[in-house]
């Protein structure tokens, strides 16, 4: 019995394919979904999300969100989710430096917590890329 | 009656404004397309969250109190969202959204409320600047395509605003993409955030919840507030575009109509300077010979 899985995010359809399981960063740890699993809901860090589908590894970077889990379907609604092989590191690199200027300019409350969750999702964006990097 | 020459450069002026109307209306065109696309794309995102919340909601029950879901019987302060275009160009549609706004600022200032008002794009900062209203926040240039992660600032203020009980009550004013031709001023309340009772019956309520459903709730009422400003602005994208088109169609209409008129003035004027050249030159001849 496969796993459906939908990954939305608000701008868009991330992925939306059968998939062997889930694995996913919930705030409680990282939890595992295999098909069959019990209806849950749950809420998403920002951490590495992967998807077994034949043998095959594929990681996203996931940045907060909910977990939806239904015993033949699951759907991520994601504030954000790149592949990993999407990641554009240089730009993810521009993204983190242009971050910690703005943090250091400290230009409004309203502008802080703008920068500091961009810094949050570059730097999270360059860790996930680099290990994927390494891997392969 | 102006000379030919003076004809012939504004039928050349006019030709080229209506060149650049042309092109203007094209970029509209395309960026309209695109807009409409995004605002698609979030509904999938925003009927999920949705169908968790109904399904939470019918779960819970009892008091909301200190949540987004919070209806405080007495509303003192309003906070609202003015979104509008950075740029105008776009016909009635940023006078149409200002009528609009005062309008609701007018209402509610009758009924003893303060509003404070945050500013998504230039023409509504400016204007609120010009009126001498309170502007919380502002925020311009997002471009044509904006991410959710823009609206967060404003978002977030707006969300700590509500909890810290700075105001009671939430609204966004946006221009409504009914269809290519039709833009509408729209006004909702997105806070407290209107629970949909009527939970659909595949939504099972048996769901368990991680860490818990207090949790949950308290994560995803944000997230649905900001979805809901977040659809608003892409709407009101879409809006902009396609009014700017429209307005740019109608600008090279009447191009082309001031061109054929003004041809039509050329051509007169210069069958008239002809017909006096050789009537002088006729009554010169004749007067030669006379003598």
């Amino acid at each position: 019995m496969p796993l459906h899985l939908e990954i939305v995010t608000a701008e868009r359809l991330v992925l939306s394919d059968d998939v062997d399981q889930v694995n996913a960063p919930t705030k409680d740890g990282r939890v595992g979904i295999l098909p069959r699993h019990m209806p849950l809901i749950t809420v998403l860090t920002e951490g590495e999300l992967s998807i077994i589908k034949n043998g095959v590894r594929t990681e996203f970077a996931v940045f907060g969100g909910f977990m939806i889990v239904l015993p033949d379907r699951v759907t991520i609604l994601a504030d954000s989710c790149d592949r990993s092989d999407e990641i554009d590191l240089d730009r993810a690199e521009e993204a983190r430096q242009r971050a910690e200027e703005r943090i250091a300019q400290r230009k409004s409350d309203q502008d802080m917590i703008q920068a500091e969750a961009e810094l949050r999702r570059a730097m999270m964006q360059i860790r996930i890329a680099q290990t994927k990097r390494n891997n392969s | 009656m102006p000379s030919t020459r003076e004809i012939r450069r504004r039928i050349r002026s006019v030709r080229n404004l209506a060149q650049i109307t042309r092109a203007m209306e094209m970029v509209s065109a395309s960026k309209m397309r695109r807009a409409q696309r995004n605002v698609l794309a979030t509904r999938p995102y925003a009927d999920r969250l949705r169908d968790v919340m109904s399904s939470l909601m019918a779960g819970t029950s009892g008091s909301h109190k200190g949540t987004l879901l919070e209806v405080r019987a007495e509303v003192k302060n309003v906070a609202l969202i003015l979104i509008t275009p950075d740029r105008g160009l776009a016909g009635s549609l940023v006078a149409n959204i200002l009528r609009r706004t005062a309008r609701f600022v007018i209402d509610e200032k009758a009924k003893g409320r303060n509003v404070k008002v945050l500013a998504i794009g230039k023409k509504g900062r400016d204007f609120l600047n010009r009126s001498g209203q309170d502007l919380l926040a502002e925020v311009t240039k997002l471009g044509d395509y904006p991410k959710l992660a823009d609206i967060l600032g404003v978002s977030t203020n707006v969300i700590k605003g509500f909890l810290d009980g700075d105001f009671d009550e939430a609204y966004i004013v946006y221009s409504q993409f009914v269809n290519t031709l039709v833009q509408r001023p729209a006004v909702r309340r997105i806070l407290p955030v209107e629970a949909d009772e009527s939970a659909p019956a595949s939504a099972s309520s048996n769901f368990n919840y991680e860490p818990d459903e207090d949790v949950v709730l308290k994560d995803l009422l944000p997230r649905f507030a900001e979805v809901q400003i977040y659809q608003a602005l892409l709407e009101a994208i879409a809006s902009e575009h396609s009014a700017r088109m429209v307005a740019m169609r109608n600008a090279t209409d009447n191009a082309k109509d001031l061109r054929r008129e003004l041809s039509l003035t050329y051509n007169k004027t210069r069958q008239a300077n002809i017909t006096k050249e050789v009537s002088e030159i006729a009554s010169g001849a004749a007067a030669l010979a006379d003598s």
